[in-house]
């Protein structure tokens, strides 16, 4: 029984402790608060979607003696080099200045091993992650910090970077405490200021510019290799539409869960969908062009197991793209480091400063002796055997749906367990033909 | 110059396609674009030592990427003329429309007549020479390099900048957040005049105002009051 005085004390709905220290805090800096990762917030997730699985209408596949293909082939209309991957889960872009020489060079080792890609960043193309990646998706960015023609050249494919999930309209963002010497030189910025990149490309604007855009690139590449497009998720069916009228051989949506290295709280939080509304939204786009499958769909955004993938696939995904999981399996947030996280004011698991510079597990940071303590040998193969129970979790659930390939996972196959979720997977709520709206 | 007289790319019997393949498998040698008549893309990505004329119009993007060699423009060109070149040099005899050496990272880039907006956006170290006037936003972001004016700009001239240094001769409609002008000093003089005669424009160096960054966005301020009043209580 609640007591009078207690019932008193009662906490504010509105005004609870969280938003009190955030005010607190606003007054006490006059600064937003800008932090990494992705929001944190209780969203829709893939979660909310479940796989019917086979039933007496359809009829299982063996697991492991009967093949479920996984590999996406992006670009071959257009591109003499189309872009192969062996597994529907590619490296997402981040760049080298928000992330550490060796984390990128983890990060292009794993992949390597699992037979994938990774991307760069807002700030060109390192020796290290060209080296070490053996398929490379180079960015395209509005800042186009280190841009050159001999890194597009040097690249496996191109991705024209219009938004990112974490903060559709906002441009990219590097704290003085990360632009260190080199970091400056390969963005042509003086050392030690708090960069914040532009949002919009200095040379076109819309989709009738970004059409002749991609025209440019293709001639400068030779038309040797695909051309990508990736907006955060706003609006997703125009976007992508848009992005296909423009040329786009893949068009990557990036969900609001969707994790930075640097951005203002309030933008991770409050702006864009997340990835569950956005994913069928781009295909119904794909499906009304009549380019399904043929144009891909890189889903990104919160994608943490091969339940999501087959998730995401089965709403009419290509291939998933992966961040902030990659990341951590490479070894952010490490318990081992638990002493210097309570040092820094948190705790394994829950650290986010990534725009700080002060990685204890040597990742998001450019500080010499904190970058040592990654051995890219070791981090690149746990990315591997991560990616490796990704595809098989995914291989696990297409089986059991009775599918050859991944690929023919399909809506059919998913049920809703929330209304929201009915509505935006536009899928029917578990138990019932039921799809609102619809 | 070579005697050898130069190879003709026609718009009318070659797609831009075949002719951006001849400029970037040829290796030496002078070549005229003819009826190109706003093509877009045209001569982009050049990575030798050709020279390129291209008699008439053109569209977006052209000369994108130049890295080596020359191009001439004979006419106008749309958005994004030289956008992020390299090196080597772009001259264009007409005007040109938007964000003409956007990102530009080196190399010259001469434009005789005027340039629309955001001329030498987010420049990273090209030298651009304009004959004529710029329209607003031009420099916006300029990182580093040089841009030249020698008529009048439109507003927010260099909104932004950082390191790029702007030498103006006529108005300053306006000057963008954090562009201040800065004393010319000798070297900028030397500078001005060696920018001036690579450009082959004829123009007194004294006349020109120098822009340049206040430095006051380099960084966030952050304030930090409950860390002054318990530095005020222990005093
Ligand atoms: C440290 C870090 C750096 C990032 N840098 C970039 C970038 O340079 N360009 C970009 O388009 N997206 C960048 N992103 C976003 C990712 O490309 C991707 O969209 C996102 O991480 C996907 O969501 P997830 O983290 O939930 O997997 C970055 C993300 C992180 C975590």
């Amino acid at each position: 029984m609640t007591t009078p005085a207690e019932w008193a004390q009662r906490e504010s709905h509105t005004f609870d402790r969280n938003v009190i220290a955030e005010i607190r805090r606003a007054a006490n800096t006059g600064i937003y608060r800008i932090r990494g990762w992705g929001a944190k917030r209780d969203l829709p997730t893939l979660d909310d979607l479940v796989v019917l699985g086979a039933s007496m209408s359809r009829y299982p596949l063996e697991g492991y003696r009967e093949s479920c293909g996984t590999d996406v082939v992006i670009g071959e209309a257009t591109s003499a080099k189309p872009v192969r991957l062996d597994i529907p889960i590619t490296i997402a872009g981040m760049s080298f200045g928000s992330l550490s020489g060796p984390a990128k060079e983890a990060l292009g080792r794993g992949a390597n091993a699992a037979g994938t890609s990774t991307t760069t960043g807002d700030g060109g193309m390192t020796q290290e992650e060209r080296v070490h990646s053996k398929t490379l998706v180079y960015q395209y960015l509005p800042s186009r910090y280190g841009m050159n023609p001999d890194d597009i050249r040097n690249a496996d494919a191109i991705e024209v970077v219009v938004g990112q999930g974490a903060k559709p309209g906002g441009g990219g963002m590097l704290l003085g405490q990360k632009i260190t010497e080199r970091v400056a030189e390969m963005r042509s910025l003086p050392e030690g200021i708090d960069q914040r990149s532009a949002c919009r490309h200095p040379d076109w604007t819309g989709p009738d510019d970004l059409e002749i855009k991609i025209i440019e690139l293709r001639e400068i590449v030779d038309w040797q290799v695909p051309i990508y497009v990736k907006v955060g998720a706003a609006r997703p069916f125009y976007d992508t539409a848009l992005a296909v009228k423009a040329g786009a051989d893949a068009v990557v949506v990036d969900g609001m869960q969707g994790g930075t290295a640097a951005t203002q709280d309030i933008f991770i939080e409050h702006v864009g969908i997340p990835t569950i509304a956005a994913v069928p939204e781009a295909v119904r786009a794909l499906r009304d062009l009549g380019v399904h499958r043929e144009v891909k769909l890189i889903a990104a955004g919160g994608i943490r197991s091969g339940a999501d993938v087959a998730k995401a696939i089965a709403l009419g995904a290509d291939a998933v793209s992966i961040g902030t999981a990659a990341l951590i399996a490479i070894g952010d947030n490490d318990p081992v480091y638990e002493d210097e996280y309570r040092q820094l004011g948190s705790t394994a698991g829950l650290w986010d400063d990534f725009q700080a510079g002060t990685d204890p597990a040597g990742i998001t940071t450019q500080d010499p002796g904190r970058m040592a303590r990654l051995d890219p040998m070791i981090a690149g193969r746990r990315l591997a055997n991560y990616l490796q129970v990704l595809t098989l979790e995914t291989q696990t659930i297409a089986r059991a749906c009775g599918k050859s390939h991944v690929h023919n996972l399909e809506p059919e196959d998913l049920a809703a367990l929330t209304v929201e979720a009915a509505a935006m997977a536009k899928v029917p709520l578990a138990g019932t033909g039921w799809i609102p709206g619809q | 110059m070579s005697s050898s007289a130069s190879t003709v790319l026609d718009f009318q019997t070659a797609s831009l396609r075949e002719i951006n393949q001849t400029l970037h498998d040829e290796t030496t040698g002078s070549f005229t674009i003819v009826n190109p008549r706003g093509a877009h893309a045209v001569a982009a990505g050049i990575d030798s030592d050709i020279q390129v004329e291209i008699d008439g119009p053109v569209g977006y993007y052209c000369a994108g990427m130049h890295q080596r060699g020359s191009v001439v423009v004979k006419g106008n060109a749309s958005t994004g003329l030289a956008e992020n070149m390299m090196s080597g040099t772009v001259r264009i005899t007409g005007n040109a429309t938007m964000s003409a050496g956007a990102t530009a990272c080196g190399g010259l880039l001469v434009i005789e007549g005027n340039a629309g907006s955001r001329c030498g956006i987010s420049m990273k170290g090209a030298d651009i020479v304009v004959g004529g006037t710029v329209g607003h936003m031009s420099a916006f972001m300029a990182q580093s390099g040089n841009l030249v004016v020698l008529g009048d700009t439109d507003s927010d001239l260099g909104d932004s900048i950082y390191e790029a240094r702007l030498f103006i001769r006529g108005d300053v409609a306006s000057l963008g957040a954090d562009c201040i002008e800065k004393e010319m000093r000798e070297e900028h003089l030397v500078l001005l005049t060696e920018l001036l005669s690579k450009a082959g424009m004829a123009a007194e160096p004294r006349d020109f105002k120098r822009f340049g960054s206040g430095r006051k966005l380099y960084n966030f301020h952050v304030d930090d009051i409950d860390a002054e009043v318990a530095r005020r209580t222990e005093a």
